[in-house]
C-alpha cells in the first residue's frame, strides 16, 4: 500500500497521509481530516455516535478501516448543511427538543437520513400501510441516546415524514 | 407524549414558553465543540496507567521503559505532585497517583505525555509495576466489622447515620419486611471524559478546558494538588456530553494539568469507554432491609430500616448519598415513627458517588416495594395505600423537618391515575396483514415469545427528592447581568450538561429584565461559583441568581430613566425592546435609555440555611422537596423472564413549568435511566474486577426498550422557589424503577397467584422465570 491515499468526503477529495493500515475511518475523519462532527463514544459499534454514510449506506465509522473506503462516497454530518442551511432532519431535531447534550445527535441525524432519504412512506400503523413507529424504533436502535429517552427524537422523525409528504 | 403548548399570553422567549436550545443548530450540525474535540498547537496526548488489582501493595515502579519510548515527553507519578497528593469532594482521601497501595481496579499509578496517542499507549504498556497482591475487602458487611483489617487510613466505615424519630417502640397491626438489593449503575454519558490543559509561559498558571459539573469545586481540588492558588487556574467549560453525576468528582483534571505544567506545553487527555468505566464514580450498590408497621387500614405507623451502601475504595460523596437515603427512607408519606441506621462503607470495589437521584433511588426501590407488600397485607390497592399516606405541606419528614414546599403527592397520584392506559392489546396491535409486530413483544426481534404467552402487569412508584445540597452546606450560585446597547449579557459558571440552563437563562432575562436580546458569556471561573449542576438545583439556584441579577439591572435602569426623563420608576416596564411607562404610554428604546451608563450587576443567590443532623438524625437538613408518581405497564414472558415495558405514565410536581419542552426531555430521559436500572443496567464485578466495562456488555436502553411516556405536569408554583419552579431532573429516574418492578410482580402474580419477590434490581430473567418457591428460597438463603 502506498503511504497515502484519497478519501472522498462530502464531495471533496482529502489526501490521507501517514495513516497506519488498520486505522479506523472514525479516527481518520477526526484526527487526520479535522472533521470533528462525527463522534466516538464506544469504539465497538454499539452506540452509533460515529454513524456516517458510505455510498448512502449507514455504517459505524469506528468499525470501518479508513483505507477500505477509498473510491466510495463518504457523507458525514458536515456534509448535510454545507452552506449552514440545516437539513429538514437537523431542523426537526432542534424544533422538537430531540437535542440535549447533543453528543449522540450527529450520529442520529445520519441514521435518520439513512432511514428516510428515498423512503416516501407516510407515517403508518404498520409497515404495510406506511412507516410504522416500530420500524422507526428498530431502524434507530443502533444509536444510543442517554439524555432524551428517545421520545422527542421519535417526534422529530415523525415531523420530517409528515413534512416530506406535503 | 404530547408536549404542552405554552399558556396563551406568554411572550415568546420568556418563562413558560418552550424556547428552543440556543446550541441546537451547532449540535445538529456537528460544529458544537465538546471537550473531546478540543486541541491546541503543539498539543501532546496524555494517558494514565491504572491498577489491574483491586487491592495490592506496590513494591516497585520501573518507568525506564516509558522514558525510552521515542516520542515520550513526560512520565509522572505521585512524586511529581507538587501539592497535596490526595483529593476528594468531601474528604481528600483519594490519591492523585497511588504510592504504596492500590485499592481498586483502575486506580491511577502514573501518567505519560507523548507526541501521539499510540506512542502514549505503548509507553504506558512499558511501565513495569511490581505488586504484592493482597486479599481484597469486597463484602460491605465485613467492612462494618471492627475486626476487619483497615484498607485505608481513614477506616473502613465512611459514614454512619441513624435516624430516630418519634416512638421507636411503636408497633402496627400489620407488619411487612423485606431486604432489597440495588446493583451498581453507570451514568454512561456518551461524551467521554476529556480535558485540554494549556499552561501559561512560566508554568505557574494555566487554562484548563474540561467537561465537568462544578467548575469552582474542580478548581479548588486542582489547586490543592497542583500547589497553586485557585486564581492561577482558569477553568473553562469544554462542551459536556452528558453528566448524570459522573462528572462531579475529579477524573483527569489533575493529571492533565500536571503534565502540561511539567512540560510547559498544551496536553490533552481523553478516556475511551473502558477507561471511563474505571475513571468515574458510579451509583452505590446497596442492601436495604426495611420493616413497615401500619394500622389495619394501611396508615403508616413506623418504618425501620438498616441500609448498607458500598462506597467502593474512596469516599467521594458517600456521606451525602447516605444522608439522602436515610432521611427519605419512608418516601413521600407521613410516618410518625422511624428507627433507621445507615452505613456507607469502604471496599475494594470501584468508587461510588453521585448519580441522578443520589441515594434516594436506592431507598425508593426499598420503600416502594414495601408499600406494595403493605397493600397486599392490608388488602388495599397499591394506589389507594399510597394515597392514604400521601405527604402534604406541613407534614414532618423522618428528621422532624416540616415540609414547607408545596407537596402535591395526592395530585401526582390522582393525575397519574387519570392518564390513559395503553390502548394497545397485550403483545401490540396486529399488522394490517394480521401478523404480530414482534418488536412489541418481550424478546423483540429474537422472536422468542408469542402473544398468547404474554402477561401484562401494572405497578406504581412514588417518590420524594430533596432539592439542593443539605446539612448546612451553602451551595450558593452567582450570576452577572450587564446591559449595553439594548442587549442583556449574562455571565455565570453554571455548567450546561445538556439539561438546558443555557435556554432557561435567556428566558429568565426576557421575563425578569424584559429585554428580548440576550447574550450568554463563556462558562468559566471568571465569576463566582454557581455550585454544581446536580441535585436538581440549577433552575432554583442559578435561576434565582440570574433572576436577581436581572432584577438589579432593571431597577437601576428604571431609576436612571426616572431621573433623566422625570417619570415614575414604579410604573415602568420593559416590553422586549422599549422601556414603557404604563400610565402614560411614554416609551424609550432600551438602548437609548441606558446610553452612557454602565449597568452591570453581579448577585449571589443563597438558599435558606439548613442544619446538620443531630446525634439522632433529627434536624432541618434539607432545603426543599419535589415529588412525582409513576405508573408502569409491562408485558412479561413468564417462561423466559423477558420484559417489555409498554408504557410509563407520570405526573410530576414541577412548581411552575418554565420550559415545558425542556421538562418533557428531562422526564422522558430520566425515566429511561430508571428503566435501565429496573431491567438492564448493572456493572458486574467479580473478585473486584469489572466484567462488563463496555457498551457491548453494559446494557443501555435503546429506542426499542423505551416505551411511550405519558405525562402531566403538576403546576403549583412554590412560594419558596425564586421562580416558583422546582428542579425536574432527578424525580423521573427515582420512582420509575420500582414502578416497573412492581408491574413485573403484578404480572407474575397473575401467572401462578404466588408472585416473585423481585427484591433486587436490575431484575434478571432468572429472577422472573424460575419457580416462585425457588426464587424465594434463594433470596432467603
Amino acid at each position: 500500500m502506498s503511504d497515502h491515499y484519497t478519501l472522498r468526503v462530502n464531495g471533496a477529495d482529502y489526501e490521507v497521509r501517514d495513516s497506519w493500515p488498520g486505522e479506523s475511518l472514525l479516527d481518520v475523519l477526526r484526527d487526520r481530516l479535522g472533521l470533528l462532527g462525527t463522534k466516538g463514544a464506544c469504539e465497538q459499534g454499539e452506540c452509533g455516535s460515529c454513524s456516517v454514510l458510505i455510498d448512502g449506506g449507514l455504517v459505524c465509522a469506528c468499525l470501518v478501516m479508513a483505507a477500505s473506503a477509498q473510491g466510495q462516497a463518504i457523507t458525514t454530518v458536515e456534509g448535510l448543511a454545507p452552506d449552514g442551511a440545516p437539513s429538514d432532519v437537523q431542523r426537526a431535531f432542534v424544533e422538537t427538543g430531540a437535542v440535549q447534550c447533543g453528543f449522540c445527535t450527529p450520529g442520529l441525524i445520519m441514521a435518520v437520513h439513512a432511514l428516510l432519504d428515498g423512503d416516501s412512506r407516510p407515517p403508518g400503523h404498520s409497515d404495510t400501510d406506511g412507516l410504522s413507529e416500530s420500524a422507526v424504533r428498530e431502524a434507530l436502535a443502533g444509536n444510543l441516546c442517554r439524555c432524551t429517552g428517545y421520545g422527542r427524537i421519535l417526534e422529530a422523525v415523525e415531523r420530517v415524514v409528515v413534512e416530506r409528504r406535503r | 407524549m404530547t408536549v404542552l403548548d405554552a399558556p396563551s399570553g406568554v411572550r415568546a422567549g420568556t418563562l413558560g414558553d418552550s424556547v428552543l436550545r440556543p446550541d441546537g443548530d451547532a449540535k445538529t450540525q456537528g460544529t458544537f465543540e465538546f471537550s473531546s474535540d478540543l486541541t491546541a498547537d503543539g498539543c501532546l496526548f496524555g494517558g494514565t496507567l491504572r491498577s489491574p488489582h483491586p487491592y495490592a501493595r506496590i513494591l516497585s515502579i520501573d518507568l525506564s521503559g516509558a522514558w525510552q519510548t521515542p516520542g515520550v515527553q513526560a512520565v509522572i507519578t505521585a512524586d511529581d505532585v507538587p501539592g497535596r497528593r490526595t483529593y476528594g469532594l468531601i474528604v481528600a482521601d483519594q490519591p492523585v497517583f497511588a504510592t504504596d497501595i492500590v485499592r481498586y481496579v483502575g486506580e491511577p499509578i502514573a501518567a505519560v505525555a507523548a507526541d501521539d496517542p499510540e506512542t502514549c499507549r505503548r509507553a504506558l504498556a512499558a511501565i513495569h509495576v511490581e505488586y504484592e497482591v493482597l486479599t481484597p475487602l469486597l463484602d460491605p458487611e465485613a467492612a462494618l466489622d471492627p475486626a476487619t483489617a483497615l484498607i485505608h487510613p481513614d477506616g473502613n466505615v465512611i459514614s454512619s447515620q441513624p435516624v430516630l424519630h418519634g416512638d421507636g417502640n411503636a408497633t402496627g397491626d400489620v407488619v411487612v419486611e423485606g431486604t432489597y438489593e440495588i446493583g451498581m449503575q453507570d451514568q454512561a454519558f456518551l461524551g467521554l471524559e476529556a480535558a485540554l490543559a494549556v499552561p501559561d509561559p512560566g508554568g505557574r498558571s494555566l487554562e484548563v478546558y474540561v467537561a465537568t459539573q462544578w467548575m469552582h469545586e474542580d478548581r479548588r481540588q486542582m489547586a490543592d494538588c497542583l500547589g497553586l492558588d485557585p486564581e492561577a487556574i482558569r477553568l473553562v467549560l469544554g462542551g459536556v456530553g452528558g453528566a448524570f453525576g459522573a462528572r462531579e468528582d475529579i477524573s483527569l483534571q489533575i493529571h492533565t494539568s500536571l503534565l502540561a505544567l511539567r512540560l510547559g506545553r498544551p496536553v490533552r487527555m481523553a478516556y475511551d469507554r473502558a477507561e471511563s468505566f474505571l475513571g468515574h464514580v458510579h451509583r452505590h450498590p446497596a442492601t436495604i432491609w426495611m420493616r413497615h408497621h401500619a394500622t389495619a387500614d394501611g396508615q403508616l405507623v413506623k418504618v425501620e430500616s438498616r441500609m448498607v451502601f458500598d462506597g467502593g475504595a474512596y469516599a467521594s460523596t458517600s456521606e451525602a448519598v447516605l444522608l439522602n437515603a436515610v432521611t427519605q427512607a419512608a418516601g413521600p408519606y407521613r410516618c410518625p415513627n422511624a428507627v433507621i441506621e445507615g452505613h456507607a462503607v469502604r471496599t475494594n470495589h470501584l468508587p461510588c458517588g453521585a448519580m441522578r437521584g443520589f441515594g434516594v433511588v436506592q431507598a425508593c426501590f426499598a420503600h416502594e416495594s414495601q408499600m406494595d407488600k403493605l397493600a397486599l397485607a392490608c388488602d388495599l390497592d397499591p394506589w389507594e395505600i399510597r394515597l392514604r399516606n400521601a405527604m402534604r405541606t406541613g407534614d414532618r419528614t423522618l428528621t422532624g423537618q416540616v415540609v414547607q414546599n408545596v407537596a402535591p403527592v395526592e395530585e401526582c397520584l390522582r393525575e397519574t391515575a387519570a392518564l390513559p392506559l395503553p390502548d394497545e392489546p397485550v403483545g401490540g396491535q396486529l399488522r394490517a396483514d394480521g401478523s404480530t409486530d414482534v418488536m412489541k413483544l418481550p424478546g423483540g426481534a429474537g422472536r422468542t415469545t408469542t402473544t398468547s404467552e404474554v402477561v401484562r402487569g401494572i405497578g406504581w412508584g412514588v417518590s420524594i427528592k430533596n432539592l439542593m445540597y443539605s446539612a448546612g452546606f451553602d451551595d450558593y450560585a452567582t450570576a452577572r447581568c450587564r446591559l449595553g446597547d439594548g442587549v442583556a449579557t449574562l455571565k455565570f459558571a453554571t455548567v450546561e450538561v445538556g439539561q438546558g440552563f443555557v435556554t432557561l437563562a435567556g428566558q429568565i432575562a426576557r421575563s425578569v429584565l424584559g429585554v428580548d436580546e440576550v447574550v450568554l458569556g463563556r462558562i468559566d471561573t471568571q465569576i463566582g461559583s454557581a455550585g454544581s449542576t446536580s441535585a436538581s438545583r440549577q433552575t432554583w439556584m442559578s435561576g434565582g441568581a440570574v433572576a436577581a441579577a436581572c432584577r438589579a439591572v432593571r431597577d437601576r435602569l428604571f431609576l436612571h430613566v426616572a431621573e433623566q426623563h422625570g417619570v415614575d420608576p414604579e410604573g415602568l416596564v420593559i416590553d422586549g425592546t422599549d422601556v414603557l411607562d404604563n400610565a402614560t404610554g411614554w416609551r424609550i428604546g432600551v438602548a437609548d435609555a441606558s446610553a452612557g451608563v454602565d449597568i452591570d450587576e453581579t448577585v449571589e443567590y443563597h438558599h435558606p440555611a439548613t442544619e446538620p443532623l443531630d446525634e439522632n438524625g433529627q434536624g432541618d437538613c434539607h432545603v426543599g422537596f419535589v415529588f412525582v408518581a409513576h405508573r408502569a405497564v409491562v408485558d412479561v414472558d413468564p417462561e423466559l423472564g423477558l420484559v417489555k415495558v409498554v408504557q410509563l405514565a407520570t405526573a410530576q410536581d414541577v412548581g411552575r413549568a418554565l420550559n415545558p419542552l425542556s421538562i418533557t426531555g428531562q422526564i422522558e430521559g430520566g425515566i429511561a435511566q430508571g428503566l435501565g436500572l429496573a431491567v438492564m443496567e448493572e456493572i458486574v464485578q467479580t473478585d473486584g474486577v469489572i466484567r462488563n466495562g463496555n457498551f457491548t456488555d453494559y446494557l443501555l436502553p435503546t429506542f426499542l426498550d423505551m416505551p411511550d411516556v405519558v405525562a402531566t405536569l403538576i403546576e403549583q408554583p412554590d412560594p419558596l422557589a425564586p421562580l416558583g419552579a422546582k428542579g425536574v431532573g432527578e424525580p423521573p429516574t427515582i420512582s420509575s424503577t420500582p414502578a416497573i418492578v412492581a408491574a413485573i410482580r403484578d404480572a407474575m402474580r397473575q401467572v401462578d397467584g404466588v408472585g416473585r419477590p423481585l427484591d433486587r434490581v436490575p431484575v434478571r430473567p432468572a429472577d422472573i422465570c424460575l419457580p416462585a418457591t425457588t426464587a424465594t428460597a434463594e433470596s432467603a438463603s
